[in-house]
């Protein structure tokens, strides 16, 4: 112990990686937010200052499109990152925690399977399955098809999560009396909190983002905001596209904001 | 937060009513994503009572994939390019108006009353139409541009900056035009030389890119664009120095066409709407939001002036002819799936 | 306890062992019916005949394989010869989702352990700066990044700015642009599992292997590696897969000059071939691939665990 120990937890450059991929993630967006402000119909060419294209979005002639579409985007986002990540926590808790069994390898396959078929392939043969089972498309198979594909998504994360906590935990709170209802709900989930967190937010971006897979699967009158940003193709992409985007990113900071206020005058527990 | 709730509660109160008004009468339509404007939509449902209920598309190919996968019969009209209006007819995916069933079906203009993709128009009306060729950066180039050299033997100045549209149909049949051989052909010298000459132009081409062909146009990254005359005017009003070119040796020539699909649930509704679109009032509404081209008589006094006079939209006289892309036959396909896959591969 | 926590804590428990089927269920059910379901079709249409203009014959046929693996010549009545080209394809896709695995894991790792040894409090906030930037549509992201990497780009500028080049580097439409894309698109998927691994890791490991004189990198490589690869395992998975069949963000950077399998299989049901029998033949090649990729992988993992204990 006489050596004087050098800080485990931090390792030089780390720090600046940190900040590289965080301008990475962030510079393309600030080009979005500045040309969000563009007086012009371009998305490329400046022209000077103005809010008009944030007028558009909520005054427009268009504006009640893009509003539904906004709407249901984030609503089957929400819906199918939950329901994905309730089904990923469940399954990933079986085979880390179910000891070995003959069908462990086969599910790995199954939950991985969403990530080995290039999109279109699935997006394809999940219409023609859904049009042979009689199933009308609308909202509803939107919902259906993301939450069988985000599934993998969130289920990675969870389940290297689970493999890093020892079962001593549970293990103690049965020697305790717990049930196993309560080792699970009370020890194993809140540790799992990081590993959930992430798999949702995964899920959730991958449900947000996906074009090729809803764009089969919709039905008439049911708009997802990818499926008018990549059908716009007769008119181009205009720059209202880039204040809708503005603000889903200004409501986004607001809430992690607004979530951290609440953790922090959490703080008397 | 509070407008994202509010619209949404909007938005499921708007579905409501959209669903309670189907049992009044719809119409249930597949179109591209922003190609009619909404003022129109309302203007339609108020004459007619009719609800529109409007679904997407990307891409006329995706219309089709969609449709064979067993789409068909959810819908009532489709709006699919020329040529995809043969090959949908050619699957049986179309209806035939019988005569007198349009009551407006003679305003259609005397030129697009017949063509090769739907001779006697019998299961389309005319939507849109207008060209697909290219635009050239002047800031970069200043010679002759109404040539097809300038995509497939291009001058050293614009050498590797060229993006060609991401679509086999539109590059083949201008590489066809280029080297004056019919387009389809089967004979196997011109197949030859065809791929020949594409794989010897690849070189000079720096991208192809058809989500943001007018974007590159715009921002420099590329001097010459394969590109559509709307987008090409677009590109031009945006601020870029770009002048649409009408090769002597010819250009593409599109029309999208409003369809009467097979087993349409609503039939009488699709034909309303069809007529609807038929008024030179009307279909001018869409020109004038979308900028291409009616083919409907008597729209003239509807149009905004400016685009009578687009340089987008006005060949000069020495420019060589418009040409729709042609559907092959499935033995000359396949040769051009390879020729396509050799020069991306 | 603290070997298995090292390694990674892999071993498997048995605690939930009579509930498995139930907890399993939910994901047979939707997976099995939704995903498995399609992709079985698919099976069957790649060994169907082709109809013109997409959709298939119900005649039993392996025109669809051989066309991925014989080259019958432009007109397809030559002898056939091995085809190449597919397998270029294939092989290109590969390599360049390596690439963008390896630079998010170069990226990501750093990142990750930075926010897991972050107070307790803001690691939340870290994460959620990670993902929000996803809010924004893919081609916005993509069409944004390519105008910061054009040639007089901001990137550029900036470089040129501080001395590192005199002449602007280009970027767009290279094959770095495509490995660009592909790393953008995935970057958060190798952060958040790596995150969540990090954030269990038991310091006084790091600590105790300190005190035995191990260097900083010793400790990196022999204690902290070992026992965050779960996660690490799952990010690679994450931005590799799906890497694979991509295609947008790589073909709108890269210039899509040469077919990924995301495109050529697009391709097949959404371009003019439209040939449903191959897009389903190259698809099952592609998940056949990647399914004995993750299986050597597995066995590697089992070996690795065995020797340890």
């Amino acid at each position: 112990m006489a050596r004087a120990k050098y800080d485990i937890k931090s390792f030089p450059g780390f720090f600046p990686i940190t900040v590289l991929c965080l301008i990475i993630l962030y510079a393309p967006l600030l080009v979005v937010t500045i040309y969000s402000l563009n007086d012009s119909n371009s998305i490329t060419n400046w022209e000077g200052v103005s809010l008009r294209w944030y007028a558009d979005v909520f005054t427009g002639p268009e504006s009640a499109k893009f509003k539904v579409a906004a709407w249901n985007s984030f609503t089957i986002a929400i819906i199918a990152a939950t329901v994905a990540t309730s089904i990923a926590t469940l399954a990933a808790t079986a085979m880390v925690r179910g000891g070995k069994f003959r069908l462990r390898t086969v599910s790995f396959g199954l939950i991985s399977l969403p990530l080995m078929v290039p999109e279109i392939v699935l997006a394809v043969a999940t219409l023609i399955f859904f049009n042979s089972i009689g199933f009308t498309r609308g909202y509803m198979t939107i919902l259906v098809a993301h939450i069988a594909f985000c599934i993998p998504f969130a289920y990675l994360p969870i389940s290297a999560r689970m493999q890093g906590i020892e079962d001593s935990f549970e293990q103690a709170a049965q020697d305790l009396y717990a049930t196993k209802r309560q080792a699970f709900t009370k020890i194993l989930l809140p540790l799992m909190a990081p590993g959930i967190v992430s798999g949702f937010l995964l899920a959730f971006i991958v449900s947000l983002d996906d074009f090729i897979i809803t764009n089969f699967v919709k039905g008439a009158g049911v708009e997802t905001l990818p499926t008018a940003i990549f059908g716009s193709v007769k008119q181009g992409i205009k720059p209202n596209i880039m204040a809708i985007s503005t603000m889903l990113l200004g409501l986004s900071i607001v809430l992690v904001t607004l979530s951290y206020l609440i953790s922090k005058s959490d703080n008397t527990k | 937060m509070k407008t994202l709730l509010k619209s949404g509660v909007a938005a499921i109160a708007f579905s409501a009513t959209a669903t309670a008004a189907m049992a009044e009468g719809k119409v249930v339509v597949y179109h591209w994503f922003e190609y009619m404007p909404q003022e129109l939509i309302e203007k339609f449902t108020s004459e007619t009572g009719i609800e529109v209920v409007m679904d997407t598309y990307d891409s006329n190919e995706a219309l089709l994939a969609s449709l064979k996968a067993g789409a068909l019969g959810t819908y009532d009209v489709a709006v699919p390019g020329d040529y995809m209006v043969e090959i949908m007819a050619g699957e049986g995916m179309l209806d035939t108006i019988t005569d007198g069933e349009l009551s407006n079906k003679g305003n259609i203009a005397p030129e697009w009353a017949d063509p090769s993709f739907d001779p006697g128009r019998q299961s389309s009306i005319p939507y849109q139409w207008g060209s697909t060729s290219f635009s050239v950066n002047r800031d970069v180039y200043s010679g002759d541009i109404n040539t097809t050299d300038i995509l497939f033997n291009p001058p050293a100045e614009l050498s590797g900056k060229i993006n060609m549209l991401d679509s086999q149909g539109e590059v083949l049949a201008m590489a066809a035009l280029h080297m004056g051989i019919p387009q389809c052909s089967s004979d196997r010298a011109q197949l030859k030389a065809l791929n020949d000459m594409l794989q010897g132009a690849k070189q000079h081409w720096a991208s192809f890119n058809s989500d943001t062909a007018k974007e590159v146009l715009v921002s420099g990254d590329a001097a010459v664009g394969q590109i559509y005359d709307g987008f090409g005017a677009k590109a031009r009003e945006e601020g870029a120095n770009v002048e649409y070119a009408f090769p002597s040796q010819g250009y593409v020539v599109w029309m999208d066409n409003v369809v009467l699909l097979d087993q349409a649930p609503n039939r009488d509704n699709a034909l309303k709407f069809m007529d609807f679109l038929l008024e030179p009032e009307n279909i001018a509404a869409v020109s004038n939001y979308a900028r291409y081209g009616a083919g409907v008589k008597d729209v003239a006094e509807h149009l905004d002036p400016a685009l009578a006079t687009l340089p987008e939209s006005n060949p000069p006289a020495e420019a060589g002819d418009g040409v729709f892309i042609q559907v092959c036959s499935q033995e000359v396909q396949a040769v051009y799936d390879q020729i396509w896959t050799n020069l991306k591969k | 306890m603290a070997a298995g926590a090292a390694s990674g804590g892999s071993a498997t428990t048995d605690t939930y062992k009579e509930a498995r089927n139930w907890l399993l269920l939910p994901s047979w059910l939707v997976l099995g019916i939704f995903v498995l379901m399609p992709v079985l079709m698919m099976l069957v249409y790649s060994f169907l005949t082709k109809e013109f203009r997409g959709g298939v014959i119900w005649e039993f046929s392996t025109d669809a394989y051989d066309q991925f693996f014989f080259d019958r010549g432009l007109f397809g009545d030559e002898p056939p010869k091995i085809e190449w080209t597919y397998i270029t394809i294939f092989w290109r896709s590969i390599w360049q989702a390596g690439a963008a695995t390896l630079l998010s894991l170069l990226i990501g790792f750093p990142t990750a352990y930075f926010i897991a040894t972050r107070p307790e409090k803001t690691r939340a906030i870290w994460v959620f700066l990670i993902t929000i930037p996803y809010w924004v549509n893919l081609l916005i992201r993509t069409v944004s990044m390519k105008f910061m990497l054009r040639d007089n780009g901001p990137v550029n500028d900036f470089l040129l700015g501080i001395g590192i080049i005199n002449d602007p580097i280009t970027i767009v439409n290279t094959n770095f642009a495509v490995q660009l894309g592909l790393f953008y698109s995935y970057l958060p998927f190798m952060v958040l599992p790596i995150y969540a691994s990090v954030e269990r890791y038991n310091f006084n490991l790091s600590e105790a292997a300190a005190d035995l004189y191990a260097s900083k990198m010793t400790t990196l490589r022999r204690i902290l590696l070992p026992a965050v690869k779960p996660g690490v395992v799952a990010g690679c998975i994450l931005v590799f897969v799906p890497s694979l069949g991509s295609f947008l963000a790589p073909d709108l950077l890269g210039g899509a000059k040469n077919f990924m399998i995301g495109s050529l299989i697009e391709e097949q049901f959404k371009g003019n071939a439209g040939n449903w029998p191959f897009g389903a033949a190259a698809s099952m090649v592609l998940l056949s691939m990647v399914l004995i990729i993750l299986m050597i992988f597995a066995r590697q993992q089992a070996k690795a665990g065995k020797e340890a204990s």
